[in-house]
């Protein structure tokens, strides 16, 4: 649903580290996108095909989306459980006293340069 | 195929606008305004909820509002009308949600040293908005019987980021299989800190408690 509005955010993010790094061309960008992070991941490349051509720096750069699962704890029995399966409510003991560990990740993980030695 | 470094960034892409929202409500609290921001669905009676509301205020506060939305300005010129008090519209140019950057620059378009309150009507929606911390003192959100009593279980994490749970157009209840008391709990398992507030907008119902709630709110802030 607001995947443009993320795309916008990653062109910005990576328009820095361009910059840091002293990098004029960005061949692709790979992306941690949690299971559960409300980011819809075609919906994200269809976005940043659109916007990044419209940046000299990404002209033809890559999104690649790398899917984290999304792994919940249960506070009673102190186990793991996989969340898309099994939502809120743990699968060992039923209790509801159950938080995200991890799967909600938007993040950058790296960028992919051209490697041209001068 | 040609050789590709990788450069390692590893950074969330909310990082940056939680920096921003923070520096935000530091300014804020330095001056001495509060920020609320206000989200729901679209139709929920966010505006006429906003007019009732700033009608019981606006003699003992100085507020303006700010009116996020995709497009048009009907929202800001119905509460300039209704209440005689600034309000200014934004546009998120497409996007379905504000962040601390675009809440910042309709700051600058307000006299901030001559207010209290700023509200926020965020854009309409359940789900972005949540996402991203405007830098407000405070959010709230408006949920409408029409809408169901489950809401808190469909939208889970807007229900966990607000402070205050408006029910809104309680008084068709009757009419509707929504369960307040259920509503309540639903609210509670996501967000036990969250204050449940039912009103009834267009009759003025319950809408006294919704303003004391801002103004002690207010009152806490500038101390």
């Amino acid at each position: 649903m607001h995947e443009l509005g993320i795309v916008f955010y990653i062109i910005r993010d990576v328009k820095e580290a361009a910059e840091a790094n002293h990098v004029d061309h960005v061949s692709g960008v790979v992306m941690n996108i949690g299971e559960v992070s409300t980011v819809v991941p075609e919906y994200l490349t269809d976005c940043w095909r659109w916007a990044a051509d419209k940046e000299e720096l990404l002209k033809g750069c890559e999104l690649k989306v790398c899917t984290i699962p999304a792994v919940s704890f249960c506070e009673d029995c102190r186990q793991e459980y996989e969340t898309v399966r099994y939502g809120r409510t743990c699968p060992h003991c039923h209790g509801e006293n159950t938080y995200l560990l991890r799967g909600n990740e938007v993040e950058i993980k790296e960028i992919e340069v051209p490697d041209c030695p001068l | 195929m040609e050789p590709i470094k990788i450069i390692e960034i590893k950074k969330s892409i909310f990082a940056d606008n939680n920096i921003d929202a923070d520096e935000l409500r530091d300014e804020l609290k330095k001056k001495g305004v509060y920020l609320l921001n206000l989200m729901s669905s679209p139709g929920s009676g966010k505006t006429t909820t906003l007019i009732r509301t700033i009608n019981l205020l606006k003699d003992k506060i100085r507020i303006a509002v700010m009116e996020a939305d995709i497009d048009s300005d009907v929202d800001a010129v119905k509460i300039k009308e209704a209440t005689g008090i600034p309000s200014i519209q934004l546009h998120t140019g497409g996007m379905c949600h504000l962040d601390a950057e675009m809440t910042r620059q309709g700051l600058d378009s307000v006299p901030m040293e001559d207010l209290d309150l700023v509200i926020l009507e965020n854009v309409g929606n359940l789900v972005c908005p949540a996402e991203f911390d405007t830098g407000s003192c405070r959010n709230a959100m408006i949920l409408s019987v029409p809408e169901g009593d489950d809401k808190p279980l469909k939208y889970p994490l807007m229900f966990s980021v607000c402070d205050v749970v408006v029910i809104n157009k309680i008084d068709v209840l009757p009419y509707f299989d929504f369960d307040i008391d259920k509503c309540r709990e639903y609210v509670r398992m996501r967000n036990p800190k969250a204050q449940v507030i039912p009103i009834c907008a267009k009759t003025g119902e319950g809408v006294d408690v919704f303003a004391d709630w801002i103004l002690r709110e207010v009152e806490n802030w500038k101390k």
